[in-house]
């Protein structure tokens, strides 16, 4: 079924292109629709502590499958996925025009997208898991990107793309670490074995790694930089994306790899810690922004780190008894804010987008009154920020009220260090709370609220058409059905998932004792709740006069600047450096190779302590050697400091010569009988060319410049010598020449043993020796014959 | 003898890389010849130089010189001759179309980048 979304939508261009007259969304909408139904049937298996599982082999020799395993978390989030990808298709609907848009490309994107976030939530196997992963990044980077020729557009996507593939990859990292330490890449086998996992060596560095991968994916600090430029994208994307998918495939992360994770302090402390972090950071900065869509990411930031802090404390159930339940309690109130979550920032998306489309503008500034005109629009916007901030009787109050509780409990936790630190924890979840408490109320009521601002609106404003209000509506009136009826939510989907979520802690879905209750007494978090609401009161009636203080933050600073000056740096960075050592000169080039040929050969000899010098094998010196050794030495000298053309072509052909007669000495007729000649025709062809050629000049070159070659070059030549002396001291395996001097008769019937190497035993070097002569014949004929267009022409007639 | 022979490697080698490093074209091809030279004969040292007579076979001898190393030697001088030839005639060319021997002069330029 995971592969239901990306099969049908290889129909989607062909009924985009045939079908011209219907909306090509309303095809699309049947498949979540179909998989919503679908997976709802699973829900009584999961309510009794069971699981679907099913499996497609792909390749089964490295132990890697596609394994389907449904149990109540994977449900969930499926659950979650189909149902509010069917809300956004059905948004989407009326929100892009059918003639205007490209829809084709956008309905593939989007049921890629949901396959891998299927794909994500149900894999056992980590491997396919990280293939889905990386979908998920591509089909977001190509949703963001849908309207390509806007830079804002193509800025964010590659941003998002660059931050989370980098997540991704530390991810796989992680798992690939994992599967050789448990043996085994099924999620279940691992959870099954984390006893054994927590000792070894690379189980920390696995866990962060892990998590680097949820960080980025669920925009963590510091990484949720990415999510802000990500509302580029059309507003059905960011709504089922950036809101109730994608950056939760991190948390589903988390919280799938807590049983595995869970044994280690390290886990805990980042998750709560960097969980809070990001809550209060999105908080905080959620008040600083002006457009709509941006107020809404940062919110999504916040409520992100929420959900994260939660999961990283009920990691700490697995190190109390089962007396303290207050732990588990973070499990139950991260999955549930995390459903809540999802339909309240759904809607609330959905809302930003209808004013966008309604009005023309998505900046809060320019807006204002729109209660009037947009009684609808206004109702769900208000039933989704008062779920955010934690107000009955709205979903959010309950899971706010389960956040503070489980802050409270940290406190009073004595292991690691908690006992000190963890006063910190429901103190900065409060100052988080009451940021949010004033975004919330800076998003509703700047927007409907107030005075209309008729002159800065381009179009008269007027309520959206009922399609597009349809899906919002539907998830306005799920917050307020979650507020009543919340225990029938946590039996059904969430006591499933936190039996996932914490896998060996309980038997059965039924052992999870929540029970939530919109009055439950005097507590300290309903006075937390109060304190609340009364100071964020009075901070959004003053926000007028405390807003600007934002501004002193300076740009270069903050993250965005911080990522802007990285990319800068490194493209600029590299480009320097490899403009440093690529001087487009042929001769630095060289100098760089004769010099690594010099230190690694030098430094091999020496640290493999390779060099010996046997003096007994030396074959005795004798006086023609001699002689001819100071002949080429001679005439290598004279080419060096020849003045003229001639003189060095005269002592190059000294030097052949030479080394024609040492073929003599050394008892090689053939050779020096071949290296006569060859001498001789090349003597000819350099004398041949001899007044075409260019004149012997310096070109200026300096003493230091002829100094500093002079010693490459006496690197060079010693370093070969050494050479030369250490391979013929010492041989390790006796020549196989022997076999030929034995055979050359018997076998191939000649006398000449280096003939009939050349032509019987080792013919095949011939024949290519052979082939490169005439290769080389053939180009310089061509080059001789080819007529260069240009100032050369006029030179080759002569 | 294989010392002397190490000396005039070396020497060999030593030059050649010398010419190869220097600004003229023509030098550089003075240099490749010198350098073909070097690895020949250290071909031929590596092997062995001893052995009193040429390997060719004949009534009671055994003290061959080592034939493969000649046979590759052979082979080698070959290639390095038809390699020698095309170069001289690519400088020839090189030179009659830049109208410059200077290798700094010859670079790419920023638009081939």
């Amino acid at each position: 079924m995971i592969f239901f979304p990306v099969l049908a939508a290889i129909f989607v261009p062909i009924l985009f292109r045939k079908l011209k007259s219907i909306h090509t969304g309303w095809f699309v909408l049947i498949i979540p629709i179909t998989l919503f139904i679908y997976y709802t049937g699973f829900i009584q298996t999961t309510m009794n502590g069971g699981h679907a599982i099913s499996s497609l082999e792909w390749i089964p020799s490295l132990d890697i499958s596609f394994v389907s395993y449904i149990d109540g978390l994977s449900l969930l989030f499926s659950l979650l996925i189909t149902g509010i990808g069917a809300l956004v298709v059905l948004y989407s609907i009326f929100y892009l025009d059918k003639t205007r848009e490209k829809l084709n490309n956008f309905y593939v994107y989007l049921l890629m997208f949901m396959t891998a976030m299927l794909g994500i939530v149900q894999s056992d196997n980590i491997i396919t898991l990280y293939l889905f992963w990386e979908l998920t990044s591509i089909s977001s980077f190509l949703l963001i990107g849908y309207w390509y020729t806007r830079d804002g557009s193509r800025f964010g996507a590659l941003k998002s793309m660059l931050i989370t593939v980098f997540g991704g990859l530390m991810m796989l990292g992680g798992f690939v670490l994992l599967g050789i330490m448990g043996d085994t890449y099924s999620i279940r086998e691992l959870i099954a074995n984390a006893s054994n996992l927590v000792g070894q060596e690379f189980f920390i560095l696995a866990l962060v790694l892990v998590l680097l991968g949820a960080f980025t994916k669920s925009a963590q600090f510091p990484f949720y930089i990415w999510l802000p430029d990500a509302m580029e994208a059309p507003t059905p994307v960011s709504a089922y994306l950036h809101s109730a998918t994608m950056v939760k495939a991190g948390l589903y992360l988390v919280a799938r790899f807590t049983p595995v994770f869970a044994v280690s302090e390290v886990w805990i402390w980042l998750v709560t810690g960097i969980g809070l972090l990001t809550l209060f950071w999105g908080a905080f900065f959620a008040v600083k922004q002006t457009d709509l869509k941006a107020i809404l990411a940062f919110s999504t930031v916040s409520q992100l780190g929420l959900i994260m802090s939660l999961l990283g404390a009920s990691a700490i159930s697995y190190h109390v008894d089962a007396g303290t339940a207050l732990f588990k309690f973070a499990g139950f109130a991260a999955v549930f804010h995390l459903i809540n979550h999802a339909v309240f920032k759904g809607s609330l998306f959905m809302v930003a987008g209808i004013v966008d489309h309604e009005t023309g503008t998505r900046d809060i500034r320019k807006l204002g009154g729109l209660m009037g005109v947009m009684p609808i629009s206004f109702t769900v916007a208000f039933i989704g920020s008062m779920s955010m901030a934690g107000l009955p009787p709205f979903g959010g109050f309950l899971s706010k009220e389960l956040f503070l509780t489980s802050t409270l409990a940290l406190k009073d936790f004595n292991l690691f260090n908690f006992s000190t630190w963890g006063i910190i924890f429901p103190i900065v979840a409060w100052i988080a709370s009451v940021f949010t408490f004033i975004y919330s109320f800076y998003f509703v009521f700047k927007t409907f609220a107030g005075k209309r601002k008729k002159e800065s609106l381009s179009v008269e404003p007027k309520e959206a058409p009922v399609g597009m209000l349809i899906a919002p509506v539907i998830l306005a009136v799920l917050v307020v059905v979650i507020f009543f009826i919340p225990n029938v939510v946590g039996d059904t989907l969430v006591n499933p998932a936190v039996v996932a979520m914490q896998a060996g802690l309980y038997s059965h879905p039924s052992e999870v004792l929540v029970h939530v209750s919109a009055w439950h007494g005097w507590t300290p978090e309903l006075l937390m709740t109060l304190g609340i609401i009364g100071l964020g009161s009075i901070l959004f009636l003053t926000m007028r006069k405390w807003q600007p203080l934002y501004n002193l933050q300076p740009e270069l600073l903050s993250l965005n600047g911080l990522y802007d000056s990285l990319m800068m740096a490194g493209e600029k960075g590299m480009n320097r450096l490899s403009r440093l050592y690529m001087t487009g000169v042929f001769r630095t080039y060289l100098i760089y190779m004769f010099v690594s040929i010099v230190v690694i050969t030098l430094a091999t000899l020496f640290i493999k302590d390779a060099f010996k010098v046997d003096f007994n094998s030396f074959a005795p010196l004798n006086a023609y050697g001699i002689l001819t050794a100071v002949l080429l030495i001679l005439s290598v000298v004279m080419i060096l400091t020849a003045k003229t053309r001639i003189t060095a072509v005269i002592a190059l052909g000294g030097v052949g010569y030479s080394v024609a007669f040492f073929f003599v000495i050394y008892k090689a007729p053939d050779l020096a009988l071949t290296q006569l000649v060859i001498e001789t025709i090349t003597v000819v062809l350099f004398l041949l060319a001899f007044h075409r050629l260019p004149e012997l000049k310096r070109h200026g070159e300096s003493k230091g410049f002829r100094l500093g070659n002079f010693i490459v070059a006496a690197g060079v030549g010693i370093t070969m010598a050494l050479v030369a002396l250490s391979a013929h001291s010492q041989k390790l395996i006796p020549s196989i020449s022997q076999f030929y001097k034995d055979t050359v008769y018997s076998e191939a019937g000649g006398g000449n043993i280096v003939n009939v190497i050349l032509v019987d035993y080792r013919g095949f070097d011939t024949l290519f020796e052979i082939a490169v002569l005439s290769i080389a014949g053939i180009g310089v004929y061509s080059m001789i014959r080819l007529k260069l267009p240009g100032k050369g022409s006029t030179d080759e007639s002569k | 003898m294989e010392l002397l022979m190490a000396i005039v490697i070396g020497v060999l080698f030593t030059a050649a890389v010398y010419l190869i490093l220097s600004r003229s074209l023509l030098r550089i091809i003075f240099g490749t010849g010198l350098l073909s030279h070097g690895a020949h004969l250290l071909l031929l040292t590596m092997g062995g130089l001893g052995g009193t007579s040429p390997p060719v076979l004949a009534e009671g001898i055994t003290d061959y010189a080592d034939p493969l190393p000649q046979a590759l030697i052979l082979t080698a001088i070959v290639i390095s001759f038809g390699v020698t030839s095309f170069i001289l005639v690519l400088a020839y060319k090189t030179y009659s179309k830049h109208q410059t021997d200077n290798m700094d002069l010859m670079r790419g330029n920023d638009e081939h980048d």
